[in-house]
């Protein structure tokens, strides 16, 4: 087997039996990316000279027989939303194509005092907009699994990268699903934490009182290996939460007896969820049923207001988190311009793409005087529901559980035209960000169309360990963790 | 037609703490263009605000001492509005939850009698940088220097009927805020800044009429001047058979007029909304009793404290507290244990002359509470002269010397040795036997002649009481 194919946890033990180098590691995953990434274009940016730098350094410290933590030489691929001191971070937006932020994110900080090594930073729709990664200013990413469909988004580059081989893990971000839908569309595991257990400092915000990064991950160990290494309280994120944050292996337990399942009626029941989806939803939740969990559906009435609530939420903040973004300090500026207005004008219509216009229009009418109570105050009022629905939920059953997104992977171009068929991949996703829960998908099954399925698990604030136990419990009795697309 | 001016004011005051509202880079005034900036304040992508705690103390220490009410619960809210000294193209500020509500002050007029002003709220906010406006290309330069510099927006009721009324509300809250060490209120430098809010209605009219919003007052003579010339605007309006526009104008000192900047339906949708990088702000029972307990004595306790503890005249208790600053020199002194009424009669004397002479403010005293009653010690000690001392003030002024130093360098200190100031003495009889005469013919002023004498030639540093006791003892020898 190639040492592209393999997980962090399995890749540790190997180096920790010094079967190869850090650099031999990276170097490989540089070759994959040379031999694969024209078909996934997943990265916006290489970074192989510091990586390779980084593993000659690490595997001096592995020879010198200094203890190194899970993580020390795996290669990871970063969402091109996370600031990275001295290498570009776009967004993928034209708007900050030149941008070279002099700061690293907390969690940049974070990988890089657990020795882990960069190799670049990847493709997402621009400004963590979409669904799809189609809104990429630079390129198109791919599904390894099948390249003429789309790997989800807005973290399409890190679940693609992930699934093809040319990154052990990476970090994505999640608004309203960006992780946990490509992580389902791609076939890997990706965990949206709790809002306030990893710090945002230095995430570029799309909505700040959703946004949270997460891990996407070959398998449900090296989930809870990197939620080791980026969670933690953060003087420099005001939302973050300053708690006891445990030790996620400790989860990473084969048994979820007497485990009690909430799912909700509107999301399994749902007219929008696809045939196959829901057939491969409910086979998990059966084979959950033989290992030991209860299974019992629940009434969820909210979540019909759940996507209107969430873009009007989302799109507010970002029409106020993207107004930076005016031609006068860093970033895109305009040519021509007759006055500073024109400046404006013409700089946030030439940088931003239609979906990033789209809703910083929609946001700033939501919150234009007169509206504000109609939209915005209502949306909050709906958030707070939906918060303490899941709350009841939450007095009766230790996990929730449902599909991710209507759909498996679709081909490039089918959502475009419509924007609101692409705001529904997220009907299933956005209720978690707005209650601030953790949420994972959970490889389980292919769709009709051979594209993989993931199931989603939700649990109380903090409580990712609950499901990890049940993911990891799930994917030691199947082997879907195991497979590859292949290339 | 009689009409009545109706006015209330948002003041705006720049809070004294070191660092920064959202990070940690320094409040300093000036410094070369963009050098207190770092990625938060200049709104670069990703950063988040972490909000300064002594930022929220300093706030409610000026709401407790304008009597307000403070809020256990408050909240920041983001003002959107696109200009390039705004980064991030909002204002971090508080909307609807402000810190602070619901207080008052009493001004005092010169007769005594006194008038309440209500203070609708007070809440916390950050200041924007500073456009230059480059006087050698076509475009204009930023200075991020003062983005994120804390500010208290203080917003009265519409209850001032002159612009007399609303000087001396300023000055009370500038005095508040000095002696709450809030602010430094340098209005040279911008950390206090008035906007005013002006209509007129006919005496005895209850509805209020259309009101204006001047901007750009950075004085109080051009906050008295913008008031005289918009009351006399709107009068001849109506007059006229005009209506005033509700609208937000301009104060051009220069020009002595107002020009209107936008009407109300030009005005900006700042489209506040609750800062989602920021926790509410609570506080609780035991930091706000902290918060009381750090406030320092306001000016009222101190004329009290001054008259009733030092036995000094209530004009000047009043005098030396209308500037904390002197207050605190005075202070000071006092504390040496030197004598206060003498501290008081030095201020109100000899250093209030020199700083009239030399157009110097209350607040600039250069001279230290410690220098000054060295200098008391130095008279009471018949180490200097009266007269000396008073040059040496005006040298401690002139090049902030302590008072033995300059005594020591300029060969100050008084002559007591009884065999010198003879021989001056005798020097004297010697070279005015016309004096001497005129003495022995039973003129007295003579006497005081040679005094004259012998005290010019020694400079002034002859011990006088010596002087008079050996002129007449000689003069009678004669």
């Amino acid at each position: 087997m190639d040492l592209f194919q393999y997980t962090a946890h399995e890749l540790r033990d190997k180096m920790r039996k010094k079967e190869f180098s850090a650099m031999e590691l990276t170097k490989s995953h540089f070759d994959r990316i040379a031999a694969v990434d024209d078909r996934i274009k997943a990265y916006l940016k290489i970074c192989e000279d510091e990586a390779m730098s980084t593993a000659q350094t690490v595997q001096t410290a592995i020879d010198a027989g200094t203890p190194q933590p899970d993580l020390a030489g795996i290669p990871f691929a970063l969402k091109d939303n996370m600031c990275t001191k001295g290498i570009e971070t776009t967004c993928a937006s034209k708007m900050l194509e030149n941008f070279i932020p002099p700061y690293d994110a907390t969690v940049v900080e974070k990988l890089k005092q657990n020795s882990t090594i960069m190799l670049g930073k990847v493709n997402m729709d621009e400004f963590a907009m979409g669904g799809s990664t189609e809104h990429s200013h630079f390129q198109k990413t791919t599904n390894p699994w099948d390249i003429s469909r789309v790997p989800g988004g807005s973290s399409g580059g890190a679940a693609a990268s992930v699934a093809a081989g040319e990154a052990v893990f990476s970090l994505g971000s999640d608004t309203g699903g960006s992780i946990r839908q490509p992580a389902m569309f791609c076939g890997v595991v990706g965990m949206k934490p709790t809002y306030g257990a990893v710090s945002r400092y230095g995430l570029i915000a799309f909505a700040s009182s959703l946004d949270q990064i997460g891990p996407m991950t070959k398998d449900v160990t090296d989930c809870a290996l990197v939620m080791n290494a980026i969670c933690g309280y953060d003087k420099m994120d005001s939302t973050s939460v300053n708690t006891q944050y445990p030790d996620y292996t400790k989860y990473l337990v084969n048994d979820i007896k007497g485990m009690k399942i909430g799912v909700p009626k509107e999301f399994i029941h749902s007219e929008g969820l696809k045939p196959d989806i829901r057939a491969s939803v409910l086979t998990a939740l059966e084979e959950m049923k033989k290992l030991g969990a209860t299974v019992e559906e629940f009434d969820f009435p909210i979540n019909e207001y759940a996507i209107p609530a969430y873009y009007i939420i989302a799109c507010a903040e970002a029409s106020s988190n993207l107004a930076r973004y005016d031609g006068i300090k860093y970033g895109y500026k305009a040519n021509q311009f007759e006055d500073l207005l024109d400046l404006y004008k013409q700089t946030r219509s030439e940088g931003f793409g239609p979906e990033v216009q789209r809703r910083i229009m929609l946001g700033t009418y939501a919150l234009s005087s007169g509206y504000y109570d109609a939209y915005y105050k209502k949306a909050l009022q709906v958030r707070s529901i939906i918060h303490s629905q899941y709350m009841d939920a939450f007095s009766k059953y230790d996990l929730i559980a449902g599909p991710v997104s209507p759909s498996g992977a679709f081909k490039f171009g089918e959502k475009t035209e419509n924007p609101l068929e692409m705001y529904l991949v997220d009907m299933f996703t956005v209720a978690v960000n707005i209650a601030g829960l953790p949420g994972v998908s959970v490889p389980c099954g292919f769709d009709a169309n051979g594209m993989p399925n993931g199931i989603q698990l939700i649990g109380k604030p903090f409580d990712e360990g609950t499901i990890l136990r049940a993911g990891f419990t799930y994917e030691q009795n199947h082997e879907w963790h195991k497979m590859r697309a292949k290339l | 037609m009689e009409y009545e001016v109706v006015i209330g004011l948002e003041v705006h005051s720049e809070l004294a703490t070191k660092s920064k509202i959202y990070c940690t880079c320094t409040t300093a005034f000036g410094g070369e263009p963009n050098t207190h900036c770092c990625p938060i304040c200049i709104g670069m992508p990703g950063v988040l605000p972490v909000l300064n705690k002594q930022v929220v103390e300093f706030a409610a220490k000026a709401g407790i001492a304008t009597n307000c009410t403070i809020s256990r619960f408050s909240k920041q809210d983001r003002k959107n509005y696109f200009y390039p000294d705004l980064p991030k193209a909002y204002q971090t500020s508080q909307f609807d939850l402000p810190l602070c509500i619901g207080g008052h002050l009493d001004i005092q007029f010169e007769d005594g009698t006194t008038k309440r002003i209500g203070i609708t709220r007070i809440h916390i906010e950050e200041d924007a940088g500073k456009l230059m406006h480059d006087k050698w290309g076509t475009g204009s330069l930023v200075d991020y220097n003062r983005c994120g510099v804390p500010l208290i927006e203080i917003v009265s009721e519409p209850d001032m009927r002159s612009a007399e009324e609303v000087k001396l509300y300023l000055e009370q809250l500038k005095s508040i805020l000095e002696y709450t060490e809030v602010s430094d209120c340098r209005m040279e430098e911008g950390s206090l800044r008035a906007d005013v809010n002006l209509s007129i209605r006919p005496f005895g009219q209850e509805k209020l009429g259309t009101r204006t919003e001047m901007k750009n007052l950075n004085s109080f003579k051009s906050i008295m001047r913008a008031i005289e010339h918009e009351t006399e605007r709107q009068i001849a309006l109506l007059a006229a058979g005009d209506e005033v526009v509700q609208e937000t104008r301009r104060w051009d000192d220069d020009k002595g007029f107002s020009f209107s900047m936008r009407s109300k339906e030009e005005a900006h949708d700042y489209r506040y909304f609750p800062e989602p990088d920021l926790a509410p702000i609570e506080i609780d029972e035991v930091w706000l009793k902290q918060i009381k307990e750090s406030l320092p004595e306001l000016r009222e306790q101190r004329l009290k404290r001054y008259v009733e503890a030092f036995g000094i005249p209530e004009y000047d208790a009043s005098i030396i507290t209308s500037s904390k600053h002197l207050a605190d020199v005075f202070e000071e002194a006092v504390a040496q244990k030197c004598s206060p009424k003498a501290a008081s009669n030095w201020i109100m004397g000899e250093i209030l002359r020199y700083l009239n002479d030399n157009s110097i403010a209350l607040n600039d005293i250069s001279i230290s509470g410690t220098d000054l009653a060295d200098l008391i010690f130095l008279v009471e000690n018949s180490k200097i002269s009266m007269n000396i001392a008073k040059r040496v003030l005006k040298m401690m002024f002139e090049s902030g010397e302590s008072p033995a130093a300059i005594v020591k360098r300029e060969g100050l200190e008084i002559v007591d040795n009884a065999d010198e100031i003879l021989s001056i003495v005798k020097r004297a009889i010697q070279n005015n036997p016309q004096s001497v005469a005129d003495y022995k013919a039973g003129k007295d002023k003579a006497m005081g002649f040679l005094v004259g004498q012998v005290m010019k030639e020694s400079k002034g540093k002859a011990n006088p009481a010596m002087v008079n006791k050996a002129i007449k003892e000689e003069l009678d020898k004669l």
